[in-house]
């Protein structure tokens, strides 16, 4: 998708300080095995969204999110 | 096993096989839950039926048995429902536990000013009992048992089945013939017809025993509990002290060895201590599937309940959605039977009830895959949540042990005319069902007492001078009109102010509501012409 098609999801920068950021949530799987990773990621993905609240976005995220080739979201 | 006492009902022979042969309006196959209903629906409206079971006694087993309010309000109106509140058990909240931890609780009916509660358990062999003792004392009804259904052919006029009994075979012809005889319906077979959904793996462990408990009358539902720390349990009371306690097992269970006494006495033994003792009253292992016919009304057969649909248990959205299903079809058939709607108006019955039954896998589907994640991510958010819901509310809300039935919203349905006017602040709009509330009069204290068997017009009107002109066949309801009522009008007192507040009832709106209490139509202030327009087309005539 191009930046003139976008819609509910930002695609500017929308952090002060995205370096500390990136690290914060890179740092805090550092010692996570796995499956702790992928527990960790879940209720973090769940904290946001419901933070963030707009199902528009949520639902572009999850298309942009998804690797090309992979199909889509719903697919399953 | 079990208490209650399975009562044989008397087959007669049929007056078929003494060569006694006419055709009849409706024939209903299987004396289920849905079949009886819509005999007894059809038999509030004048239409006389005949009902085919194979069996001859109710149902095996307390199976369904979450009755909700939309059942109980149908059954009030054909005599079933007082008896049904009476011996179950009322409840409305329901608690989720993770671990031995309450995590998230509702309460079904947050509002009083209904006549029936939330949700009323009881065993679905007295439904059955209640709704054959009804028939059994209809005059119009005929509750055949021992006949089993064989064979069928169709022309378009009419439908004959063969039927089997002790007797002998004979054929019976019927204008309508109607298969209420469940999810391994034989109607539907002998038809050929598909029957698509999904299959589940996961197995789960019916233990229904007896035991006096001290538990409060809810729901209650927990994931990992410390006496069954890898999976799922659910708990419900049931009338005569009977607890519903069903066991998640997963996929690998052996539902043989689960069965067993001792295995089962084990699990329960581990839930409710070492000094309880109680005796068992069904036990099962099932697996369950979500499927939908692709059309509910084929040539003169019409499908109604698990024989067109079926769920997860989780919601109690089978037996209830099968209620629902007939209470649609009985004034449908009624009017096409007596040549006031044309058939197509039976196309309506397809289109409204398939909405509900999608509406249905829906959300049993989505609350399946809570409690039973099918993949390693699934089971990776779902644990997510339930670890979130202990101090996030917003976790709370997305913990899903099964959205209980409420009725269903059938919206874009042809026979409903939308809304014209877009000050609405509450209300139901046309393809929801209606609201009860409380009234004050001497032939019934709820508005649901005041509705016919035919259309109601429901007017908030100050003067008698500003009601609507009622079109022929309805009913009016008057609320908030001084003075005596006008010829085809009731007058209701909304005392507590409720009915005003449930439908927006500002001075002059009126509502258009079906026979089974979904709201057609409704204006702020309708022109001459607007309920009887509507009116033709609710009734296929549009």
């Amino acid at each position: 998708m191009t930046e003139a098609a976008a819609g509910a999801l930002r695609r500017s920068l929308n952090l002060a300080h995205p370096d500390e950021i990136y690290n914060a949530i890179v740092d805090a799987h550092k010692d996570l095995d796995d499956e702790q990773c992928r527990a960790f990621d879940a209720r973090l993905i769940l904290l946001l969204v419901n933070h963030v609240g707009d199902a528009d976005a949520i639902r572009e995220a999850l298309a942009a999110a998804r690797p090309e080739g992979e199909g889509k979201p719903n697919d399953r | 096993m079990g208490s209650y006492e399975y009562r044989r009902y008397p087959y007669r022979r049929p007056a078929e096989l003494d060569g006694k042969n006419k055709r009849h309006p409706v024939v209903i196959v299987g004396a289920g839950i849905a079949g009886p209903t819509l005999a007894l629906a059809l038999a509030a409206r004048g239409i006389a039926s005949i009902v085919l079971d194979e069996d001859d006694t109710v149902s095996f087993g307390s199976r369904s048995i979450c009755q909700a309010k939309h059942s109980l309000e149908v059954w009030d109106r054909i005599g079933v429902a007082r008896r049904v509140v009476e011996k179950g058990i009322t409840w409305q909240q329901g608690e989720v536990y993770l671990g031995d931890r309450p995590i998230y609780h509702f309460d079904l009916a947050s509002e009083a000013g209904h006549k029936f509660p939330a949700f009323v358990n009881l065993q679905q062999y007295y439904v059955e009992e209640y709704l054959f003792e009804r028939c059994l004392a209809e005059k119009l009804i005929e509750l055949r048992f021992r006949n089993k259904v064989v064979g069928i052919r169709q022309d378009p006029e009419s439908a004959s089945v063969d039927v089997e009994t002790p007797d002998g075979c004979y054929t019976l012809e019927a204008e309508w013939l109607i298969a209420c005889d469940g999810v391994r319906s034989a109607v539907r077979h002998l038809l050929g017809l598909p029957f698509p959904g999904e299959a589940f793996d996961d197995q789960f462990l019916i233990a229904d025993i007896r035991l006096a408990s001290g538990f409060p009358k809810e729901r209650r539902f927990w994931f990992y509990p410390p006496f069954h720390p890898t999976n799922s349990v659910l708990l419900h009371r049931q009338a005569d002290d009977v607890l519903r306690v069903d066991f998640q097992l997963g996929r690998d269970a052996d539902p043989e060895e689960e069965k067993k006494p001792e295995n089962v006495d084990r699990r329960l033994r581990l839930m409710f201590g070492p000094d309880v003792t109680w005796t068992h009253e069904w036990t099962s292992v099932y697996t369950f599937t979500c499927r939908m016919m692709e059309r509910f009304v084929h040539g003169r057969a019409i499908f109604v309940g698990d024989a067109a649909h079926v769920v997860s248990p989780f919601g109690a959205r089978g037996g209830n959605a099968a209620v629902a299903d007939a209470d649609n079809l009985a004034w449908k058939l009624t009017r096409v039977l007596e040549g006031n709607s044309p058939a197509s108006l039976l196309d309506s019955y397809c289109s409204e009830r398939r909405a509900a039954a999608r509406e249905n896998i829906l959300n049993s589907t989505r609350s399946t895959d809570f409690i039973t994640p099918k993949f390693p991510a699934s089971r990776a958010f779902r644990d997510a949540t339930l670890a979130l819901a202990r101090d996030f509310p917003f976790a709370r809300a997305m913990v899903n042990s099964g959205r209980l039935s409420v009725p269903t919203v059938q919206p874009g349905s042809p026979l409903d005319t939308p809304d014209g006017d877009s000050d609405w602040q509450r209300g139901p709009a046309p393809g929801s069902a209606m609201l009860d509330a409380p009234v004050v009069h001497d032939r019934g204290g709820f508005l649901i007492d005041h509705l016919g068997q035919g259309f109601t017009v429901l007017c908030f009107a100050a003067n008698a001078a500003d009601l609507p002109d009622l079109p022929a066949g309805t009913a009016g309801l008057m609320v908030g009109c001084e003075g005596p009522a006008p010829a085809g009008w009731t007058s209701l007192d909304d005392r507590d102010g409720l009915l005003e507040r449930r439908y927006d009832g500002r001075e002059g709106t009126v509502y258009l509501i079906r026979p089974d209490r979904y709201i057609a139509a409704r204006w702020r202030r309708p022109d001459a012409m607007a309920p009887a327009s509507a009116l033709r087309r609710a009734t296929g005539h549009g």
